[in-house]
């Protein structure tokens, strides 16, 4: 549902070329786990961003769902985004001055979903991430791992074709790591896609199977635990 | 429902921010003030003084003849009220005279007219009745009075049918009129009495029923105008010389006031125009900084996918509310202004209700305009450089 051909993306920086990304080639099917590993600088956020419909490549080709992702507007960009990428970031992200049920219910105002049904989803992903007692509270008054939860509840809710997190585990405690890992294995049990960029191979592990990045140059797609 | 979102969101950054949206929406407060309030001062001034003018009657033409031979006499007059534009017409007598009453004396300007002129001055009559047709025919002395020269001059008001002595003469009160507005008494003789015209050409050293002074014609339709050039032809004719007759069209004074007015008013509300505009430069300025502040914001909102055109209505809607919020309380103000001006000033004004319009329109423009740059830059924010920013 994945599939990058030959996708490069190059930065002009004072004249100087900067290769981000450099003829990457991947595959990534439907209800995968799949991590992308690398050192800071290594061109992952890029991926991210691309992957993410933040940003569109230089050249090759990126088709999500089998549609391809090339030289959309932005507006094109915002609809891919809203309907079929469920973002975890690694500073959470949440609007600070909106509370936890009001974050959550963000993504699906702008999707143009009714009010009932609307309150039903946030109701609903806020329960499976069991804060939907502290649902009036803002980002302030929760701790890093139920901010966390929050925005995991918020990518849940818009129900997307790929969830999408950046070193979601990258600002919290080792336990409270833990717990939010748990939860990733807990969505992809139940046939989501995720998709899992990190610089820790611990963390890469606990996916079905890793994709290396250095320098630009996506090196191994070697499929680990091939199953399907 | 997107566009009531945004204004749910609108409100709650304006909420969360108090003192710097108050201050904000200042200059827009001020401005619809000083608008509101200059402009409802301006029109309710000259509309008491109008007001003051058209009780000694606008609609009406007057010639005066300035020969000293006579032109105008009643048989005349009969012919000019055939003039197709003429409405009706009444020939004037003045002298001025002393008035004795049982309380007081003074000097007292004396019309000697007919029934006509009532209608044409548009005088109206509180007791008794004006001037008729038998009053001039039998030569009766009989007298309307103003007002003000029943009160001073005999002590009260309703003096229908006592006896006033108009330079010796005894003359039998018919009618008081209505007491004219405190305005219109400083641009009149304060004492004005009517007799039939008959009665006062006896009395009278300048004018007879052969040689009438002065004759006030009214308009078919209160059009004036006509009156005038019609009358100008006649009697350049009948006069031979433009000079020998003096024509002045009563509606003149109030359109020369109109003018007054509405140069008054552009004025005064083109500097209240001029601090409305310095109080959208405000929101601007203000709106900027929002932004840049809400970068992140900005960059989360893109990235769960709202699209530019979301984010430029967010922003719009929030400017928009800003100096909405800020005309209305503005627009209170004015009306508490005005109420403190009429408390002081003891007068009777009233907002402006096409002037508010104007300020809530003006104030919505306002908002639009110096709120879309704004809204523009947060609309086209890169996603990616929003999430990253600090």
């Amino acid at each position: 549902m994945i599939v990058f051909r030959n996708v490069s993306k190059v930065y002009n920086m004072g004249g100087e070329q900067v290769r981000a990304l450099w003829n990457a080639n991947i595959h990534i099917k439907q209800g995968e786990f799949v991590a992308v590993v690398g050192p800071s600088g290594s061109g992952k956020s890029t991926l991210m961003n691309i992957v993410g419909c933040l940003d569109v490549a230089s050249s090759g080709q990126y088709l999500l769902d089998g549609i391809p992702i090339d030289r959309y507007s932005e507006k094109q960009l915002a609809i891919v985004r809203n309907k079929k990428i469920g973002f975890i970031f690694q500073n959470f992200n949440l609007i600070q001055t909106m509370t936890a049920e009001e974050n959550v219910e963000l993504p699906l105002i702008y999707q143009g979903i009714g009010k009932n049904e609307r309150k039903a989803r946030v109701r609903e992903a806020l329960q499976k991430v069991d804060l939907y007692e502290r649902r009036a509270h803002t980002p302030g008054q929760l701790s890093g791992g139920q901010q966390q939860r929050v925005a995991i509840a918020r990518a849940m809710a818009s129900k997307p074709s790929l969830f999408l997190a950046d070193e979601p585990t990258g600002n919290l405690d080792q336990a409270t790591g833990a717990q939010i890992m748990n939860m990733f294995r807990e969505l992809h049990k139940q046939g989501n896609t995720i998709v899992l960029i990190t610089h820790d191979d611990n963390v890469a592990k606990q996916a079905e199977r890793s994709i290396r990045i250095m320098d630009g140059i996506v090196t191994e797609t070697r499929e680990d635990r091939a199953g399907s | 429902m997107i566009v009531f979102q945004s204004m749910k969101m609108a409100f709650s950054s304006i909420k969360s921010k108090k003192l710097r949206s108050f201050l904000t929406m200042l200059g827009i407060i001020i401005g619809v003030f000083a608008l509101v309030v200059l402009v409802s001062l301006v029109s309710g001034a000259t509309g008491s003084i109008k007001s003051a003018i058209d009780e000694i009657g606008t609609d009406m033409v007057i010639v005066d003849d300035e020969t000293g031979r006579g032109v105008f006499s009643m048989e005349y007059l009969d012919e000019l009220r055939e003039l197709p534009s003429v409405d009706q017409v009444a020939p004037v007598v003045y002298t001025v005279d002393r008035l004795y009453g049982p309380h007081e004396e003074g000097i007292s300007i004396v019309y000697g007219t007919t029934m006509e002129l009532m209608s044409i001055q548009g005088l109206k009559v509180e007791y008794g009745r004006f001037i008729m047709k038998p009053d001039v025919d039998n030569h009766t002395n009989v007298v309307v009075i103003s007002n003000a020269t029943a009160v001073d001059l005999l002590g009260r008001e309703n003096v229908v049918g006592e006896t006033l002595s108009i330079g010796g003469r005894p003359y039998r009160i018919i009618g008081v009129l209505k007491q004219s507005s405190a305005l219109a008494n400083l641009i009149m003789y304060k004492y004005q009495v009517y007799i039939p015209i008959t009665s006062a050409v006896r009395i009278s050293d300048s004018g007879s029923l052969s040689a009438i002074p002065e004759v006030c014609f009214s308009g078919v339709d209160g059009d004036t105008s006509a009156v005038q050039l019609e009358l100008e032809e006649e009697l350049t004719n009948k006069f031979g010389s433009t000079d020998e007759f003096y024509i002045f069209n009563q509606s003149e004074i109030s359109s020369a006031m109109d003018k007054i007015t509405a140069a008054l008013s552009l004025l005064l509300g083109g500097i209240a125009a001029i601090s409305l505009l310095v109080g959208g430069i405000g929101i601007m300025n203000i709106m900027l900084v929002s932004v840049t502040e809400r970068t992140r914001e900005i960059g989360i909102r893109k990235a769960i996918g709202a699209r530019p055109s979301i984010i430029l209505l967010q922003f719009l809607i929030e400017a928009m509310t800003l100096s909405l919020i800020g005309c209305i309380i503005g627009l209170i103000l004015s009306w508490l202004g005005i109420q403190v001006v009429n408390i002081i000033g003891n007068v009777d004004f009233s907002i402006s209700i096409p002037v508010a319009m104007v300020a809530v329109i003006f104030s919505s423009g306002v908002g639009i305009l110096f709120g879309l740059y704004p809204a523009k830059k947060a609309a086209a924010m890169k996603p990616i450089d929003a999430l990253r920013y600090n």
